[in-house]
């Protein structure tokens, strides 16, 4: 009989925080400037240049730990990581060891068996590296350091989980979290969210936790799950052999599907961690303690059971809303404009998930702002527009944010409502279609149908289709 | 009128009264250059064009009463480790031969803020590591006292130059003692203030938990002008301190009396050469004389400052130094691979003493020792602070030596480091504990060297100090004027004594 | 000398701080080293039992700056120093394995 072996799974997630400036220089942390634009001496390392801590990037650290329920250390410190690497200039990185901003905490997440609470270690600051871009022209490695000094927090769970499901589902709150608190936009592909696996396996029912390995370079939900699989069964196979597993950091290919060690003898693992004497301590007292807490957003739990009082929608549509901040401020805005709630979160449910399916993208994507979903519900309601024109503005509307009621004015869009007009044309359409006129006098009424979408086609659908089929029964 | 032996404070107030100019000042600072310089070699870089070119400007700034504080027109000399933005900066290493920053430091720029005129920068240990300015990439620099003689060290260059007269005043950097031991050799006033007084932004860091900027002049009266001017509360430095009371001139007042100033037994006890014992017990009386009360009282845990100071700046220095890599600035080796080219560069381009200081920096923090040697000593300095901290609520300040002998030999110093090291007693607790010390000259040896009084108080009691040295000063007599006597012609035995 | 640094000690301490020392200058570090660590070793002696670490000597806490972007184009100066560049980039031996 085989041996059955349990996965233990632990994560280190890697967040950038959406502040305006780096974490310790008043340089920009926006994308898509030049190589080496967004630097100054203290994020490339220049002899002489001097760390500040950024406010921001600690108020957006602790509140994190509150949603995390994290307890806050009231005293704590920044720590130099040191190591050699290009895209580190000063070949430390400054990061927290010894004193974490933010300890002891948990999540909770849906598994198949129910909630689960997922254990947070601890939650520290630090600061991101530059990128390395490999020049094959020569043969060498270019260095940009405008990502350097970007602020992060690194947020360490414990190993609670058991697979893959747990371990995206974890991800999944943690990004909801995150994005509810305004933090961070947390792209896996981007880099804003980066998730490192800690992961070893243990025969079912022992104790104590077999040896773990890192891996890397994950960078997406499906590379995560393919690296969990791989990994574990990597591990179990070493052991079915009698071999040991090595504690390593290992990189995953997702092209290549596998991982292979980082090791290098020029890789000792051993940082040096120790007090950075260039910055002081942070202290936390009572009242930035409540301020933070004084600003928190309201989570997932609670906008679901307000909207359940508030909104006459179904239980589904709260869980999709909800479920991106970036939805639900969508849905609360177009409401606060006067649109009916089950209207917009019919916009959302259907033809706003549609598009964002069919262009692989997420809720955060929508671009299109509550004014113009809103106008485009008024002119759907005042029928100035049927529901197949709607249909066709708001696809343009979601892809570059057009307002509705210009463009439907600039594309002649309107409903045509010319009584006179709209008569011609039935009359027209009776006329030319003798044998569906005689079929419906004899009872088929489908053929109304077909006389409908005659007109319809005739008025190159600008015309209200609830008039037509009126007019149509009128005249026959 | 001798230009050069004026003060700095004489000089800028001669250059308002119209009595001579800023460039007169450099020129002359510069022609004493001309002649003592191959001999002496206390700058690492000057630009005569340069320094005529910021004297011109600065003339002229006077002249419409743009400029009117009291370093305005006065030729400055800046220790090689303080960024200055267009000029070489190197830290006398190799490893930064080349650089040029983009940028100055804080205390630079608040020096030309006050008029103060930038002559070049001056050599020093490598990376301020070092007592004698020996381990200086780039040649050592002599003491002008006596040129077989070492200067002192790190700030060697600048105390050399303030002694020699190829400048009016100095800007050095004290970790473990580097401004006020030279200035002992060389005979010159040296500060180093509380730690976080003068911003660090722009001096390339050693210990940074101990390094502060701070002046090496001629007179205790420049020393408190010239700190005043260089003290300021940094943003860009988040261990600079937010201070009111920096108007240290005001402190410059011949009275000490009832000032209780106290000599721990350990600082005139075994290892002090008998004739530096003599100068300073002779300075003390001359206090007490004037209404000080002077007691020996027991200082504890001297012996414990050496080890805690050395594991604590070697560490932070392994650290601090890891950014020369050959990537960004600076000397790079040619070698194949990231891993080669980083130890081919650094071990070419650090010196022995450097090396050996990351070395021990980089063990002391490594996986298994890091409790035992690197917290050990943050302890053991929580514990020197206490130590202090009784002994200032007992003294206003402590009195004794600011090094355990007069200046050494050319080469006689470097081939023991732990002896090297054992120089740095006196000094090195300040550091550890971030008290202000001054060193000023009390006399000289029977061989025509230099004897320092070292002088320390409790943290922002720097005005107790000044006026203690003030007094002392005025007492015993400027002693720090420049040497402007004939030297030997070059080639000629420099032997002078 | 209590303390004996042995070459495995050296090629790690070389490791770590990316030094390579040979012949002579080893020898001579091995020698410093081990009197450097039998000095420091002193501090043994002395009881710190109880004893806070102190790496600050004030108590200098909460200093921030505010999330503001100050600074503008870095390019020139960043690279300036640079031992060799190329599209704005500073050039360093491949550092991808392949």
């Amino acid at each position: 009989m085989s041996i059955e072996y349990e996965t233990v799974i632990g994560l280190e997630v890697h967040v950038e925080l959406a502040t305006k400036t780096k974490i310790f220089c008043g340089c920009s942390t926006a994308f898509g400037g030049s190589p080496n634009a967004h630097t100054c001496p203290v994020c490339t390392g220049m002899p002489g240049s001097l760390p500040v801590l950024n406010r921001k990037v600690l108020e957006y650290a602790v509140s994190v730990g509150l949603a995390a329920n994290c307890s806050i250390t009231r005293f704590s410190r920044f720590d130099r990581k040191n190591y050699f690497y290009p895209d580190n200039p000063q070949n430390y990185q400054i990061s927290q060891l010894y004193l974490p901003i933010c300890r002891d905490g948990w999540v909770e997440i849906d598994t198949a068996s129910g909630t689960k609470k997922i254990g947070i270690h601890e939650i520290h600051m630090e600061e991101d590296a530059g990128k390395l871009i490999h020049d094959e022209w020569d043969d060498v490695s270019l260095v940009d350091y405008n990502r350097s000094g970007v602020p992060l927090i690194e947020i360490v769970s414990e190993p609670d989980m058991r697979d893959a499901d747990e371990v995206i589902a974890y991800l999944e709150k943690l990004r909801l979290i995150l994005q509810y608190l305004g933090v961070s936009d947390c792209k896996l592909q981007e880099g804003s969210m980066r998730a490192d696996v800690n992961l070893s396996v243990r025969r079912k029912g022992q104790e104590e936790y077999g040896t773990r390995t890192e891996m890397k370079n994950l960078n997406s939900f499906r590379a995560i799950s393919r690296a969990i699989e791989g990994e574990k069964n990597r591990q179990i196979d070493l052991l079915s052999e009698g071999k040991e597993v090595i504690q390593e950091t290992r990189r995953w290919d997702d092209g290549k599907e596998t991982s292979y060690a980082m090791r290098s003898k020029e890789d000792a693992q051993d940082y040096r961690y120790f007090p950075d004497p260039d910055l002081a301590p942070v202290v936390i007292g009572d009242e930035f303690l409540r301020q933070i807490k004084s600003r928190q957003p309201e989570f997932r739990t609670e906008k679901m059971k307000r909207y359940k009082e508030e909104y006459e929608i179904p239980d589904y549509d709260i869980e999709i809303i909800t479920a991106s901040k970036h939805m639900a401020d969508l849905f609360e805005a177009t409401v606060a404009l006067g649109s009916q709630p089950k209207k917009v979160s019919n916009w959302l449910m259907g033809e706003t998930l549609r598009l964002l399916k069919e262009r692989e993208a997420d809720p955060e994507d929508i671009r299109f702002s509550p004014e113009h979903l809103a106008k485009l519900i008024g002119l759907v309601e005042r029928k100035d527009v049927n529901s197949t024109v709607a249909k066709e503005v708001f696809e343009v509307m979601f892809q570059e944010d057009v307002d509705p009621e210009e463009y439907v004015q600039k594309k002649g869009l309107m409903t045509v409502s010319d009584e006179g007009a709209l008569r011609k044309a039935v009359e027209e359409a009776i006329a030319a279609n003798p044998q569906s006129v005689s079929d419906y006098r004899n009872g088929k009424e489908k053929a109304l149908g077909f006389l409908v979408g005659q007109t319809m086609k005739a008025m190159k659908g600008k015309a209200d289709p609830g008039a037509v089929n009126r007019l149509l029964k009128e005249l026959l | 009128m001798e230009l050069l032996s004026l003060s700095a404070v004489e000089l800028s107030a001669a250059v308002k009264e119209g009595k001579t100019t800023a460039v007169e000042a450099m020129k002359a600072v510069l022609a004493r250059m001309e002649e003592t310089e191959d001999l002496y070699h206390c700058y690492l870089y000057a630009d005569r064009e340069g320094a005529l070119r910021r004297a011109q400007e600065t003339q002229e700034k006077m002249e419409k009463g743009e400029l009117t504080g009291p370093l305005a027109g006065v030729p400055v000399a800046v220790k090689d480790n303080l960024c200055t933005r267009g000029i070489p900066t190197t830290c006398a290493s190799k490893i930064l031969q080349n650089f040029v920053p983009a940028f100055s430091a804080e205390a630079v720029v608040n020096l030309e803020k006050a008029g103060a005129v930038l002559i070049g920068k001056t050599n020093m240990d490598e990376f301020a590591m070092g007592s004698t300015t020996e381990t200086s990439a780039f040649g050592v620099t002599r003491n002008p006292r006596n040129p077989d003689h070492v200067p002192g060290g790190s700030s060697g260059g600048s105390a050399a130059a303030v002694a020699a007269g190829e400048c009016f005043f100095a800007l050095g950097s004290d970790t473990g003692g580097s401004i006020r031991q030279p200035a002992s050799f060389c005979g010159v006033v040296g500060m180093k203030p509380t730690y976080g007084t003068v911003s660090r932004y722009g001096l390339v860091a050693y210990g940074s938990s101990l390094d502060q900027i701070g002046p090496l002049c001629k007179t205790v009266e420049d020393c408190a002008v010239i700190l005043e001017a260089i003290s300021s509360h940094d943003k860009k430095d988040s261990t600079s301190l937010e201070r009111k009371d920096t108007d240290f001139s005001s402190a410059l007042v011949k009275d000490v009396k009832g000032m209780r100033i106290g000599i721990p037994r350990d600082y005139l006890g075994a290892g002090l050469d008998g004739q530096v014992k003599d100068a300073v017990w002779k300075a003390a009386k001359l206090l007490e004389e004037n209404g000080a009360l002077v007691e020996e009282f027991d200082l504890s845990l001297v012996d414990y400052a050496i080890p805690a100071y050395y594991t604590i700046a070697c560490a932070e220095a392994s650290s601090n130094l890891e950014r020369f890599d050959g990537i960004k600035y600076g000397y790079r080796a040619d070698a194949q691979g990231l891993h080669r080219m980083y130890k081919a560069t650094r071990s070419q381009g650090f010196g022995p003493e450097v090396k050996r200081r990351i070395m021990l920096g980089s063990f002391v923090l490594s996986s298994g020792y890091y409790d035992a040697y690197y917290l050990k000593a943050l302890k053991v300095k929580a514990m020197i602070k206490h130590a202090f901290d009784a002994a200032f609520s007992q003294y206003d300040c402590i009195l004794g030596p600011a090094a355990p002998s007069t200046a050494p030999r050319l080469g006689e110093s470097l081939s023991d480091p732990i002896r090297m090291y054992l120089g740095d007693i006196y000094t090195i607790s300040a550091n550890l504990a971030g008290i202000p010390g001054i060193c000023i000259p009390c006399g000289e040896s029977e061989e025509g060297l230099p004897i320092g009084l070292q002088l320390l108080g409790d943290c922002f009691q720097e005005k107790k100090l000044i006026r203690a040295a003030y007094t002392y000063e005025q007492l015993a007599g400027v002693q720090s004027a420049p040497i402007v006597k004939p030297l030997p012609a070059k080639g000629e035995k420099t032997d002078v004594h | 000398m209590a303390n004996r640094i042995t070459d495995e000690m050296i090629d790690y301490v070389g490791i770590l701080a990316k030094l390579e020392l040979s012949g002579e200058e080893r020898e001579q570090a091995k020698e410093d080293m081990g009197k450097m660590l039998d000095y420091i070793d002193q501090m043994n002696r002395l009881d710190t039992s109880g004893i806070e670490p102190m790496p600050h000597v004030f108590p200098i806490q909460n200093v921030f700056r505010e999330d503001e972007v100050t600074n503008g184009d870095g390019t020139e100066e960043t690279l300036c120093n640079a031992p060799e560049t190329k599209n704005h980039m500073f050039v360093v031996p491949r550092t991808f394995e392949q």
